[in-house]
């Protein structure tokens, strides 16, 4: 059996609402009660997806949810955007490709610093990345 | 603007220039002109651009619309009062309340003033002022965003100072988040002072630095390259262990930059690298 022990919800539109996500996301890790690595990791990837969502896909918002099932607790952050989409997924996972002058290590490194990866993406329509975070709830 | 409204514009107009030494003395005392250097020469100059441009406004029938040319002109003035203003604290609904009170003075002054005063010519009168009121709450809000602004960046350029450690040695001790904005700053005043001081080494300290992604990284990395084309070597210091293992899972490649645990490592390799050779003394313990 699955709880939801906290949702929310917030719009990614301004360099500013990095920041906020950044600090809504370490919430849910401290909550999780995450050792400080896992914690930066958790926070970096949030950094680098949301921007990604401001700067490729025009704007859009994060959902951060903390799951508790069994004695496992999941941080699940899913970034949403209705910008251009990625025509080709697999090339924009490739560590060095960028469109926009970056390092191109955003999407990759994010897939390896999160437990779970996915990207469901429509050229034209929009781009949604989700991320989890797994951690054993201690006692 | 029909004939009936042209013509009353113009009375209300004629009234304002009347009586206007009546309308700057009503004024002068207000705290809306004070420019604080007690000048009342100057004051009783302002209040009189003010009635002079009023007339203006309701002659051409410019009294709903703070954007026409009558209001307009007094762009400096109230940029001027209403900055100082909210220099020192006041917020910009403060300098329109402020302004709101100009009115009263005028309209007691029409009512009283005899003769027939119209409903149509009071209300062109009460538009005008209130008008003026808009036009110095516009110029209010934009002086205080300016001014958030301003201090915003001074708060940056505080928060990135460049320490000069050593004849030739340079260290900026980042803290915090670096977004953009900081990340900019701290790389070109690093930049200014590396070639001010001619300095040989420049130590970057991330100690107190929240998170390294790969747009902080791309500074990080901007900055060696640009202070290694003027002549200095850059180095790295304070690399936490949390901060090391999330760069390298992002793929983070520092191989070409010298790094160092923290600052005093890497102030020892920076006197090393200009000469010195740094010694315990004899008898010390560990570090
Ligand atoms: N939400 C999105 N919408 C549209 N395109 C995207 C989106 N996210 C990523 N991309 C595309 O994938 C490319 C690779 O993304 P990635 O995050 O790996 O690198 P980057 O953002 O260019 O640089 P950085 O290393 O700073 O993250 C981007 O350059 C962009 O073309
Ligand atoms: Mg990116």
């Amino acid at each position: 059996m699955s709880r939801v022990l906290a949702a929310d919800t917030m719009p990614i539109r301004s360099e500013g609402d990095i920041v906020g996500v950044r600090q809504l996301v370490r919430q849910h890790g401290a909550a999780a009660e995450l050792s400080l690595v896992e914690q930066t990791k958790l926070v970096t990837a949030a950094s680098e997806l949301a921007r990604n969502t401001l700067l490729h896909g025009g704007g859009g918002k994060v959902e951060v949810e903390s799951v508790e099932e069994d004695r496992r607790r999941t941080i699940r952050l899913s970034f949403i955007d209705s910008g251009p989409g990625i025509e080709d997924v697999e090339l924009a996972l490739t560590d060095g490709y960028t469109t926009a002058g970056g390092l191109g290590l955003g999407l990759g490194g994010t897939r390896r610093l999160a437990g779970e990866f996915e990207i469901d993406s429509v050229p034209g329509e929009g781009t949604t990345v989700t991320v989890r975070f797994h951690t054993r709830v201690r006692g | 603007m029909g004939e009936q409204q042209r013509h009353s514009g113009a009375e209300v107009a004629s009234f304002l220039l009347e009586r206007e030494a009546e309308i700057i003395d009503s004024w002068r005392r207000l705290p809306f002109f004070d420019s604080g250097d007690g000048d009342q020469a100057q004051v009783e100059r302002d209040c009189g651009a003010v009635v002079r441009a009023l007339a203006e406004a309701v002659r051409t029938g410019d009294e709903d619309d703070p954007a026409a040319a009558p209001f307009n002109s007094l762009r400096g003035l109230f940029m001027e009062l209403a900055g100082r203003r909210t220099r020192f604290g006041d917020s910009a609904s403060e300098v329109a309340v402020e302004a709101g009170r100009l009115k009263g003075p005028v309209v007691r002054l029409w009512k009283s003033a005899g003769g027939h005063r119209g409903v149509e010519q009071t209300a062109l009168l009460v538009d005008a002022l209130g008008t003026l009121r808009v036009a110095v709450m516009e110029i209010a809000v934009s002086t205080s965003a300016e001014l958030i602004q301003q201090q915003q960046e001074q708060l940056l350029e505080l928060s990135t100072p460049v320490i000069s450690l050593w004849r030739g040695i340079l260290a900026v001790p980042l803290i915090g988040t670096l977004d953009s904005a900081r990340s900019q700053i701290a790389m070109e005043s690093l930049l200014q002072a590396i070639v001010d001081q001619r300095a040989e080494v420049a130590i970057l300290d991330i100690t107190g630095v929240s998170m390294v992604d790969t747009m902080v990284a791309q500074h990080l990395l901007k900055t060696v390259m640009a202070a290694r084309m003027m002549g200095a070597e850059c180095i790295i210091s304070g690399i936490r262990p949390q901060i090391a293992q999330t760069m390298v899972q992002l793929g983070i490649d520092l191989e070409e930059v010298t790094t160092r645990a923290g600052l005093a490592d890497a102030l020892a390799f920076a006197l090393t690298k200009i000469g010195y050779q740094v010694t315990a003394p004899t008898g010390a313990i560990g570090r």
